[in-house]
């Protein structure tokens, strides 16, 4: 007599039968969880993105020239107190402040700032300010200000405009052209990549050299080429898209490779072959079988290209191959830091930097943990 | 005939992901010089994971239980495995005075270096030879295993031999340091059945030869019955029955090992039908009380069976059985 | 070809290109199956044993049109259609699909580990367009999983929530939902543990007789042949060397690699001594195979003519075949 014995509590039962009908995105999203470090880089990455996107809200002024400050130019950054010799309050405020040049201090501006009772300039929230669109819709209201004149967190650049306008909007511009750029590359590398993996033979062998043609190219001497052909007539918006389609037109080329092996290796599964022994379409089997395979690693791909497309934007822009003004990016708002006097001086300048060094890591950061718990089949084999 | 290998207590736990796992449960056995033991189980039973803890081969994350004693009785005095820690400590043991054949020997032979090549630098790891004499002793070592041309075959790589050729030449690399001892771990399942009665044979005179002992894993119950002079069977970690090769198959008690020998198809009796063990083995994670038989035993007898890990009790000599039905008759009688 | 043969190979050969070779002149070729005939009754549960490089294999894929046939022609009639495999249009190619199936060796690399069990078995019903609603679908998809003794309520798991054995029922379900007429099992059971191995051969056998189907049952293991096919033929080195009425060719084998086969299969009596010739000596190479009978490189037998003519089968008796120049002498 057979004697089934359950020693295993309902509640283990249950999770147990959650494990086994856990699809591959559920059991993807329970690994990708456990790793503190990704979870970390993607509440970092939503965070910054919303910021960019809803930059002209939590910003008080536009970030082009039309919002600076022609009164504070270079000026250092000014960061609310609560307290001060004069007492604390409940709401933060910023000093005001006198400027004076003169031969003696080598032309270069002096602040004074003034610390009475009376010359507090206290912040506001949810505050009126300059107009801006959003979605079509005009709005004013912004996040903060302040009573009398303007406040600067990260302080302003040479022609007055606001460091923290400017790279709350320069993230924004970078995810975009980023975002394209990789759209672009994701399309074509899945076309010629997949063609490429699920035929084989002839037509692989020459979508390979094409691909490795595509390779080779020179990324600079493309790009200055590219910006001598482009006319300056052109908007800046347009000068924004075209940046973005050539770095995409060149950067398919490592994802598509990695679509060929993994469709080479996949169409040849057993569970393949099985469907085929049905009279399986292509077209069934590519839907049903290969694209759901290789889902995750694409997603980890397009990740990690990320920060690729930023940095090279951000380079191009820096040598003035890419982005220029009024556009704002990381990389045109270096455009102006190569100088000694900034270097000394205006330090402030260098604080969009850390945003992007934390941008880019938490993309990486997300991808390596994606990348981990990309392939929960990996170990099921026995 | 010395005794050559002494494991007792064996416990071997691996820290996973989804929990603690028992793979090997309170094993214990011995080897004399000069047999061959069978270890019988099939997959899930642990009889890779004990035969990898004798050089404890098994992953970082297995943690060994601490009654765990294994002593190999060499020349110059017993070695206690379980002391030794370092890499250089084990490498004393492992390929020196302890050797290992697997199942796929396109697996144990990199694909870029000849064969000679291989061979080679394992003898000089554990010997003191010099390089031409190592390669002599190579040559003739494959001359020994039975491959023809031996060396021309040494300059060849693996993949230009046949499967039955690869596994001789991979006995002959594990040979070549005169081990006391070899782990022979699923070596002929891979092969086809003309080629395994071959290997069978040359395993069978090596012994006799070299006067080594091995541990034979395997789950094929007829290759056992040829080769092995004794043999333990095991099911979930746990030994269920162990003895003379003669005795355990031929009056097999356990009822595992009678499930096992019931459902193997035989060609003598072509009329009998094929019966299967009951039920599915229970997941490594889920062992069951008591008995680790208990769940699918056709002789179930009740809560003793799941509450209670049943102890061995002599059926003859040196043939013993884990199981309730017999330590109730002990102490019927 | 008989009335109730279901499948029939004749001179079936097929053969492989490989690279390499002179520029011109022939290209050279791996002969994975030379010259094979053998005809399958309905209803019957046909063996083919071989070892590696037997052939076997490709020429069980053959009849079921997954792989070339180089030359020779497989014909099959179930009594409503009649194709011949190597020239049919590709609506009756569709058709043969919903009439013939393949169960896989590997239970681990059989089953898409993106699909659930449900859908798995259901993927022929929906590719071949055999049901036109899914509730039709669930009825068939839970018909043939409580046939083959599936759990009902582990339809909406992945597989890799099942053993081995279980993975392979599943394999099975999934081919025999469409209800084909003609099944391959290729090594069906040869990964599967003693225990479970036995408890598929068993589904198998009642699933056989219960729908009333052909099986042909490749497999290396001869013990296990021996237990469940009605006949078996013996391939080496892609021929067919030996075919016969199971019990026929277990009590008495005619052709030596069959003898040497039986002898080798070790038995569980520890003092049965092995009076089994023990074959020396290694199989030819596939691409340049010695004239004659391919078994001459191992065979204790081999005489003048065997190294110059290849044997053709000869009738030992009712439904026993022998390729061999010497077996009437070896008897």
């Amino acid at each position: 007599m057979t004697n089934i014995t359950n020693t295993v509590p309902a509640t283990n039962q249950k999770l147990k039968e959650a494990y086994f009908t856990a699809s591959q995105g559920q059991l993807i999203w329970q690994r990708f969880k456990q790793n503190k470090s990704a979870l970390a880089g993607a509440w970092v990455l939503i965070i910054l993105i919303l910021s960019g996107i809803f930059s002209p809200f939590l910003t008080p002024y536009d970030a082009s020239i039309a919002g600076r400050d022609k009164d504070y130019l270079n000026g250092a950054p000014q960061v609310p107190s609560f307290c001060d010799d004069n007492g604390c309050s409940l709401r933060p405020f910023i000093y005001s402040y006198e400027r004076t040049r003169s031969f003696k201090t080598n032309f270069r501006w002096v602040t004074e700032e003034k610390t009475d009772l009376e010359d507090r300039r206290y912040l506001t929230f949810f505050s009126k300010g300059m107009e801006y669109t959003f979605l079509g819709i005009k709005f004013d209201r912004h996040l903060y200000g302040v009573d009398e004149g303007q406040i600067h967190i990260f302080g302003t650049d040479s022609t007055g405009k606001d460091i923290f306008s400017r790279t709350l909007t320069a993230v924004n511009t970078s995810m975009a052209v980023g975002t394209i750029g990789v759209l672009i590359a994701f399309f074509l590398a899945l076309v010629i990549g997949g063609i490429s993996g699920y035929y084989g033979g002839k037509i692989d062998s020459v979508l390979q050299m094409v691909t490795d043609t595509v390779r080779t190219i020179p990324n600079i001497p493309l790009f200055m080429a590219l910006a001598a052909f482009v006319p300056d007539t052109w908007s800046s918006e347009e000068r924004f898209f075209f940046i973005s389609l050539v770095l995409g037109l060149i950067g398919w080329t490592t994802l598509a490779r990695r679509i060929r092996t993994h469709l080479l290796s996949e169409r040849n599964q057993e569970y393949v072959l099985a469907a085929q022994l049905c009279g399986a379409s292509p077209h069934h089997v590519i839907r049903r079988h290969l694209l759901p395979s290789f889902t995750s690693y694409i997603i980890v791909d397009l990740v990690i290209s990320f920060p690729y497309m930023i940095l090279s934007e951000t380079a191009l822009s820096f040598i003035g191959l890419g982005l220029k003004d009024p556009v704002n990016s990381l990389g045109v708002m270096l455009q102006n830091v190569t100088s000694a006097d900034v270097l000394l001086n205006y330090q402030w300048y260098f604080i969009p930097v850390i945003f992007f060094i934390v941008l880019v890591l938490a993309f990486v950061f997300v991808g390596d943990g994606l990348r981990d718990a990309a392939d929960p089949y990996a170990d099921t084999n026995k | 005939m010395t005794r050559l290998l002494d494991v007792e207590n064996l416990t071997l736990d691996f820290d996973t992901d989804e929990g603690r796992i028992t793979a090997v449960d309170d094993v214990s056995f011995s080897l004399e010089a000069g047999e061959i033991m069978g270890l019988v189980g099939e997959s899930g039973s642990g009889k890779s994971v004990t035969a990898k803890a004798l050089m404890k081969l098994n992953a970082s994350n297995a943690i060994y239980g601490q009654n765990t004693k294994i002593s190999l009785n060499l020349a110059d005095g017993p070695v206690d495995i379980m002391s030794l820690r370092t890499a250089q400590e084990l490498q004393i043991v492992r390929g020196g005075a302890i050797s290992m054949i697997f199942q796929e020997p396109m697996a144990s032979f990199a694909p870029a270096i000849t064969i000679g090549a291989q061979m080679v630098e394992q003898l000089l790891i554990h010997t003191s030879m010099s390089a031409l004499k190592a390669q002599e002793v190579s040559i003739e070592m494959l001359n020994r295993v039975g491959i023809s041309d031996a060396s021309t075959r040494f300059k060849q790589y693996a993949f230009e031999l046949s499967g039955g050729m690869r596994q001789r030449a991979m006995i002959a690399m594990a040979l070549s340091t005169n081990p006391k001892l070899l782990i022979a771990d699923e070596p002929t399942t891979a092969l086809d059945v003309t080629i395994q009665a071959q290997v069978i044979d040359l395993m069978k005179d090596l012994v006799k030869d070299f006067g080594m002992g091995i541990v034979f894993i395997t789950h094929d119950l007829g290759v056992i019955a040829q080769t092995a002079d004794t043999v333990a069977v095991m099911y979930l970690g746990r030994v269920v029955e162990k003895g003379p090769v003669r005795q355990v198959i031929g009056n097999p008690s356990h009822p595992y090992t009678q499930g096992l020998i019931k459902a193997l198809p035989r060609l003598d009796d072509l009329d009998s039908p094929l019966t299967p063990i009951p039920g599915d083995i229970p997941s490594p994670l889920e062992r069951p009380n008591g008995c680790v038989f208990n769940t699918r035993c056709s002789q179930f007898l009740g809560s003793q069976c799941s509450g209670e890990i049943p102890k061995f009790t002599p059926i003859s000599h040196d043939h013993m059985v884990a199981c309730h039905i017999y330590q109730q008759d002990q102490k019927g009688t | 070809m008989k009335r109730d043969t279901l499948i029939s190979a004749n001179n079936v050969s097929v053969h492989y290109p490989i690279n390499g070779g002179k520029l011109l002149g022939p290209k050279p070729v791996v002969r994975a199956v030379e010259n094979v005939t053998l005809n399958i009754t309905k209803g019957s549960f046909f063996g083919l044993v071989g070892e590696s490089g037997s052939g076997k294999t490709t020429l069980g894929r053959a009849m079921l049109k997954a792989a070339p046939i180089t030359n020779g022609i497989v014909n099959f009639n179930d009594g409503e259609v009649n194709y011949s495999l190597s020239n049919m249009s590709s609506k009756e190619l569709k058709d043969y699909r919903t009439r013939s199936q393949l169960i896989f060796q590997d239970p681990y690399a059989a089953l898409s580990p993106r699909m659930t069990v449900r859908d798995i078995i259901a993927e022929p019903l929906e590719i071949m367009k055999l049901t036109s609603s899914r509730e039709e679908t669930d009825r068939r998809v839970r018909e043939i999983a409580a046939k083959c003794r599936l759990n009902l309520e582990h339809l909406r798991r992945f597989p890799h929530a099942f053993s081995g054995g279980q993975r392979q029922r599943i394999s099975i379900a999934r081919a025999l939902v469409s209800e084909p007429k003609f099944v391959v099992a290729d090594e069906s059971v040869a990964a599967l543990d003693v225990s479970i191995q036995a408890d598929v051969l068993n589904l198998l056998k009642e699933i056989q007789q219960e729908m009333g189907l052909t099986f042909l049952f490749i497999s290396h293991d001869l013990s296990v042949v021996a237990h469940i096919c009605d006949h078996v033929a013996v391939m080496y080195f892609g021929r067919l060397v030996e075919t016969a009425p199971t019990r026929e060719l277990f009590n008495n084998p005619c052709h030596p690699y069959t003898k040497a086969l039986l002898s080798a299969i070790p038995s569980l009596d520890p003092d049965a001594k092995n009076l089994a010739q023990k074959l020396e000596g290694e199989i030819p190479s596939p691409t340049n195979p010695p004239p004659g009978c391919k078994f001459q490189t191992r065979c204790p037998h081999a005489i003048d003519i065997c190294r110059r003519d290849e044997p053709q089968l000869e009738s030992v008796g009712v439904e026993h075949n022998v390729a061999c120049h010497r077996w009437q002498e070896l008897m």
